[in-house]
């Protein structure tokens, strides 16, 4: 097998689809936020207005960002203690066909703040953990609330920028409520609607029994998964009905289901740069950052494709196959991992746990650098404001000027909190695998030794901090201590940046807005572009370089030689 | 500018200056203070902590890596001083500055009145409202105001100008500064300011850095600066659990390669020791490169907001233009030949004493060659300007046989309303002249004699030579720049456009200015102004950088955040590219800071790894990672300590010059510094670190 003329036709075909859909879903997004007539409203415009009236929400109703963040922070608790509930007593709650127990409480935590915190890590195989009750109405909706929050948290951001001197900056309920009805839910219907067409399972009966080829009786497990899958990849979720997630056929039966749930994990995130540029008028700034994301996502995806496609001795079969999607071959299951990794889903179609080591530390690079590669919906973006606010001011300063963005000065107040945002995920992942590699409770869930081991503790508290969710694999984390450990990964990842970006929106919202001139400090040119990669690679790496050294760049190093773990 | 600061440099490492730097960088290490500079009081810690380890290995455990493990110790205690050096100088630079605006005070005595009586104190006892007397000869002993008597003051100690200027009871030119000396007459002066706030005392505070306060832009950055710091002791803390998982994996001990002093050394090399080393360096020689220019500012804040300024107002008289129009045209009436024109018009100037009446004086001599006649002697009665009548002018009697002349001069209206009052006509030519001349920005003054209108005197605005060209530059960094006069529109529009300012407020009253910096203000502008008078005031506290000029009324000064010793109005310029240069010189130093650490990792990182998964042969896989072939794993960690020391030092110069400053774009500085001290920051220390580890080979010092 060789890299060939198919495999670049694929790789560009999925960027050029991307490339197209954004300005597309972008500008109807934009509309949406901004309360413009759309063709959406015309079908649910009643819906919105009945369910102000039912939660007795004053659409006009501004809130400051203290009120705001609370808001979204109560929202999100309110999610979590119900989807604890669901899954203590679903036993007693209708649609479990296979009468599955209660679930123990530490997985109960860690599940529940995994779907809240739109993380999806999943440490129970689902088909036999969860019942369609708690999958449908605990699960799922939480996929759809933990999205939206995610893409609300950019709307504050956003008018801090083009509002001058109040305290204002949105009402979050209308931004809930307007992100969930106009934007997930009729994308959702629509993905699904395709899915089920290309044989993706929705159905509410009983597992199948059937006999298999050796004579012995063997359950297949099916049930509503179309419904979920659509929003899983929509809303950069991630967390699959079934255990093997993309790669398993019920979930992903064809070829264009491949490529359509590929394209799905970006495309929100994709459209919401678009948006910004339009909500903030201006398309220049919007495609620097766009560019930026594109050019981090091509450059860790041609990394990750050399290694793979590259022989190494070590193997016996070059390129190595373990863990790939057979189905759809290595290019189809690199794109994924990039995709996945990048864009904060955690959806898998292979194994990561069974990829060269290069491309293994492509997938974590992509975490550590805090999802900003087009990134979680709405997290990458709210995730990038603050490296293009750190850029800004140590940048901005070699102008000669107090740095500003977009008219907004940059003080010590909005740098405090970009720095939390940055440094808050990178700090859990570096304590707490640091306690994962020294302690019993953490070495004991290992499955393999040396420096792969290493690399899949590093894995499963990056992935939790960067509230990722896809998982390395080769480590049992359905213990208590890998379940709270984690449950705190995701909490810090996930809130110590929303909470920096609101105060920042707020902050920004209070300040004058200062007219652009040739002093001002350009964030739409391509050496802005330049230079936000940079500080990107180079905060991420000399963060993390000490980890990677004796992860994946170590067992890179001694595969060359021969040896693998 | 540069060259100034290049003499002040030489003089900054004279010898006591440096000889008290290094004292002071020794007294510098207490963690009282140094716990202010969050960076350098880290390394000092683990500076502590290293020599702990030091002392107890010396007392016998570990004596194997004991000479290794003192230099690394000591190269920690180096950088820390470095650090205090740099500051140190630059405040000695500072205090020498200071000591020589102090010694004019130290040894004055004052002559205070109490009850009537003059009584000898110190001028340090003096107190507010004290008044005390000043006589030809005396220095004036404190701040204060005339109460009483004009004199003559060489105020020089403080402006370097040598003129003396006029002080007097009133409320224009009352304001005198201590350290000045009366040349003559006899004045009484009320102090103003209590002893240790006068104005002479806030400049040494402030040039000494004892007052100095971090500045907004300092705050932010020494929060990035700490939040880095967190992020690299998270990292080399984690470092060791990661080493020891490892070490088991590949069946070795990593206790040597994680003893305390190699992590930290590790530490010392991430975290910003450079920027954090040099930031108040970088902000007190700021504050200095300002007293160079004979600037004084209040605070450092305001230092920094002059970078930031985006709007300049500034007064049309004395900044854009000379001073005082001068006479330029004769522009004759019909029939009227121009020698007689002139001779009328240099007649009636001859007693006018104001810098035109002297111009029209000299343009008669130089174009005609004419002579002032002594017309004094004749009888001749001089009718000063009024401002009834709008005019002024001579009465000559009757002489060497010609009738008695009645010469008037003023502005075009008031003599048409004088000529047409007598019965006489105003040409109509001369009227299409006035109209002419004022729409090239010059004034015109029309001259009769005996009813006749001679014709018309030009006085033009002379634009400073090369202020267009200063107005371009403002405009390529983004400045924008507003004239304020009190001329008609049509002169301001003549002369703003010659000057090439971007805007301009003509009949601008000092309610306009106050106005116009709100309105710049209300829609995001920083302005920066220059002002004398009392009546701008209001305008220099609103400003966002008010520089007040010295000569200028007390008021003003007290309501600006700078002040002009030279009251020069151009100053403002200067100011604003200081500002620049100061925050530019952060920026710089910090994106070096931060480049460099790559290198270090290079050299660190594989000193420390290069023994894991090596199962049994002599190097690991990890010792890949020694791009720049370090000699040994010991020599690669203390190069790169010796590299993070001595870098402080080598960048002290340039944090106390500031970097190269151009007027051009922000663009294309960023592009120039992102290359310098960016790309710049990643390769040197490669080099660096290299250098000095062949150095440290050759001399085994490992």
């Amino acid at each position: 097998m060789k890299f060939g003329t198919l495999d670049v036709l694929q790789v560009a075909l999925f960027i050029l689809s991307l490339a197209v859909l954004t300005p597309i879903i972008g500008s109807f997004m934009a509309k949406v936020f901004s309360g413009e007539k759309h063709f959406m409203k015309s079908f649910l415009g009643k819906t919105e207005e009945l369910i102000y009236r039912v939660c007795r929400i004053n659409p006009a109703e501004e809130m400051n960002w203290k009120e705001y963040t609370f808001a979204l922070l109560a929202f999100n608790f309110a999610g979590f203690i119900l989807l604890l509930l669901f899954q203590e007593v679903q036993q007693i709650l209708p649609f479990n066909p296979q009468h599955l127990p209660a679930v123990s409480w530490d997985l109960a935590i860690n599940t529940a703040v995994s779907f809240v915190t739109n993380t999806n890590w999943q440490s129970y195989a689902g088909e036999t953990t969860m019942s369609n009750f708690v999958q449908m109405v605990g699960l799922t909706v939480q996929n759809f609330l933990s999205a939206a929050t995610g893409i609300v948290v950019i709307l504050p951001f956003i008018r801090g920028i083009i509002r001058k001197t109040t305290d204002d900056i949105g009402n979050f309920w209308v931004d809930v409520t307007r992100t969930t009805l106009y934007i997930l839910l009729p994308l959702s219907v629509i993905l699904a609607i395709i899915l089920v067409g290309q044989g993706t399972v929705q159905t509410l009966t009983h597992y199948h029994t059937v006999k298999a080829i050796t004579g012995q009786g063997q359950v297949i497990p099916v049930g509503p998964a179309a419904s979920q899958i659509a929003i899983k990849q929509l809303g950069s979720n991630g967390g699959g009905f079934f255990n093997a997630n993309g790669a398993h056929p019920f979930e992903n039966p064809t070829p264009l289901t491949d490529f359509l749930e590929m394209l799905s994990i970006l495309l929100i995130a994709s459209g919401l740069v678009y948006t910004y540029g339009r909500l903030i008028g201006s398309m220049k700034q919007a495609l620097v950052i766009w560019s930026v994301m594109l050019v981090l996502f091509v450059s860790m995806l041609s990394v990750s494709l050399y290694s793979e496609w590259t022989f190494h001795p070590a193997y016996a079969s070059t390129p190595t196959m373990e863990g790939k999607e057979t189905r759809f071959g290595i290019t189809n299951s690199v794109l994924w991992e990039v995709a996945t990794t990048s864009a904060s889903n955690g959806s898998v179609n292979a194994m990561h746990d069974s990829m060269t080591p290069l491309s293994g530390m492509v997938a974590l690079v992509n975490m550590m650098t805090g999802e900003v590669i087009f990134g979680g919906v709405g997290a990458g973006l709210y995730g990038m404001f603050h490296f293009i606010l750190l850029t800004v001011f140590i940048a901005g300063l070699m102008v000669g000027r107090t740095p500003e963005y977009l008219g907004k000065k940059i003080e010590a107040y909005e740098v405090k909190m970009a720095v939390i945002g940055v440094v808050a995920p990178s700090a859990a992942i570096l304590v707490f695998t640091a306690i994962g590699v020294i302690t019993r409770g953490g070495i004991s869930s290992l499955n393999n030794s040396g420096p792969h081991g290493f690399s899949e503790i590093l894995y499963a508290f990056t992935s939790a901090a960067a509230n990722n969710g896809s998982a390395f694999a080769g480590l049992n984390t359905n213990t208590v201590f890998y379940n709270l450990s984690q449950s705190a990964g995701m909490v810090i990842g996930r809130y110590s940046v929303i909470v920096p970006v609101l105060a920042i929106s707020g902050s920004l919202a209070r300040k004058k807005s200062i007219p652009p001139s040739p002093g001002t400090f350009p964030t739409d040119s391509p050496l802005f572009g330049f230079l936000l990669i940079g500080i990107i690679i180079i905060i991420s790496a000399l963060t993390f370089f000490p980890a990677l050294a004796l992860g994946p760049i170590v067992e890179h190093f001694l595969m060359l030689a021969g040896k693998t773990f | 500018m540069d060259n100034k600061s290049g003499v002040g440099l030489a003089s900054a490492f004279d010898r006591n200056i440096v000889v008290q730097a290094l004292a002071d960088s020794f007294k510098k290490l207490n963690p009282k203070t140094l716990v202010k500079n969050p960076v350098m009081f880290v390394v000092e810690v683990v500076a502590v902590v290293s020599t702990y380890v030091v002392a107890q290995s010396a007392i016998g455990h570990q004596p194997s890596s004991l000479s290794f493990d003192a230099q690394i110790t000591v190269w920690l205690w180096i950088t820390v001083l470095f650090a205090n050096f740099a500051e140190a100088i630059a405040e000695g630079r500072g205090k020498a500055q200071a000591e020589a605006l102090r010694k004019a005070r130290a040894e004055t005595f004052a002559r205070k009145l109490e009850n009537g009586k003059e009584v000898n104190v110190p001028a340090t006892e003096l107190s507010k409202d004290d008044i005390v007397v000043c006589e030809a000869g005396d220095v004036i002993p404190a701040d204060g105001l005339v109460v009483e008597g004009i004199a003559s003051v060489d105020e020089s100690a403080i402006t370097g100008e040598s003129a003396p200027v006029i002080r007097e009871s009133g409320e224009e030119r009352n304001a005198v500064t201590g350290g000045t000396k009366v040349l003559s007459d006899r004045i009484v002066i009320r102090i103003i300011a209590e002893q240790g706030s006068t104005f002479m005392d806030k400049i040494i505070s402030l040039v000494e850095g004892a007052k100095r306060q971090k500045t907004p832009n300092e705050i932010a950055l020494t929060i990035l600066l700490s939040a880095l710091t967190i992020v690299f002791l998270l990292a080399v803390a984690t470092f060791p659990p990661f080493m020891h998982y490892s070490g088991k994996a590949s069946g070795i001990s990593v206790n040597e390669y994680v003893s305390l002093p190699i992590l930290d050394s590790l530490l010392v090399c991430l975290i910003p020791t450079t920027i954090g080393g040099l930031l108040s360096a970088i902000g007190i020689s700021g504050m200095d490169r300002l007293i160079r220019k004979n600037v004084i500012a209040t605070s450092g804040r305001a230092a920094e907001a002059a970078g930031d300024v985006d709007v300049l107002l500034l007064d049309k008289t004395g900044t854009i233009t000379l001073g005082n129009r001068m006479a330029s045209d004769f522009l004759p009436a019909p029939g009227i030949p121009v020698e007689r024109l002139a001779d009328a018009a240099q007649l009636s100037s001859i007693a006018d004493e104001t810098p035109e009446g002297r111009s029209i004086v000299i343009l008669a001599k130089e174009r005609y060659g004419m002579r002032a006649k002594e017309v004094r002697d004749v009888g001749a009665t001089f009718i000063p300007f009024s401002a009834q009548t709008k005019m002024s002018g001579v009465e000559i009697p009757a002489l060497d046989g010609l009738g008695p002349r009645s010469i008037r001069k003023g502005s075009g209206e008031a003599m048409k309303k004088f000529v047409t009052e007598i019965g006489k006509t105003f040409p109509q030519s001369v009227q299409k002249n006035l109209e002419e001349i004022a729409r090239q920005g010059s004034t015109p003054l029309v001259v009769v004699e005996n009813g006749e209108v001679l014709g018309i005197v030009q006085l033009k605005d002379i634009v400073k030579g090369g202020i267009k060209e200063r107005f371009a530059q403002l405009r390529k960094m983004g400045i924008k720049t507003v004239m304020i006069t009190g001329d008609n529109a049509l002169t301001a529009a003549a002369i703003a456009a010659e000057a090439g300012v971007d805007d301009f407020i003509a009949e601008a009253k000092p309610e306009d200015k106050l106005a116009r910096i709100r309105q710049e203000q209300a829609s995001g502008h920083l302005v920066g102004m220059i002002g004398d008078g009392t009546n701008d005031a209001p305008a220099l506290a609103q400003a966002d950088v008010g520089i007040a000029m010295n000569s200028g009324t007390q008021a003003a000064r007290e309501a600006g955040n700078m002040v002009d010793l030279d009251s020069n109005p151009t100053k403002l310029i200067e100011v604003v590219e200081t500002g620049k240069k100061l925050l530019m010189t952060r920026g710089a130093l910090t994106t070096f800071s931060i480049a460099n650490d790559v290198s270090k990792y290079f050299a660190i990182i594989p000193a420390m790894t290069g023994a894991l998964y090596a199962f049994g042969k002599p190097y690991g896989p990890l010792s890949a990672l020694n791009i720049m072939k370090l000699g040994s794993p010991e020599s690669a960690i203390l190069s790169a300590v010796i590299f993070n020391a001595i870098i402080i030092i080598l960048l002290v110069p340039l944090a106390l010059k500031g970097v190269k400053y151009r007027p051009v774009g922000a663009s294309a500085v960023l592009r120039r510094n992102l290359l310098v001290y960016g790309l710049g920051g990643i390769i040197a220390p490669f080099i660096g670190i290299k250098l000095i580890d062949i150095l440290v080979n050759a001399l085994r010092l490992v």
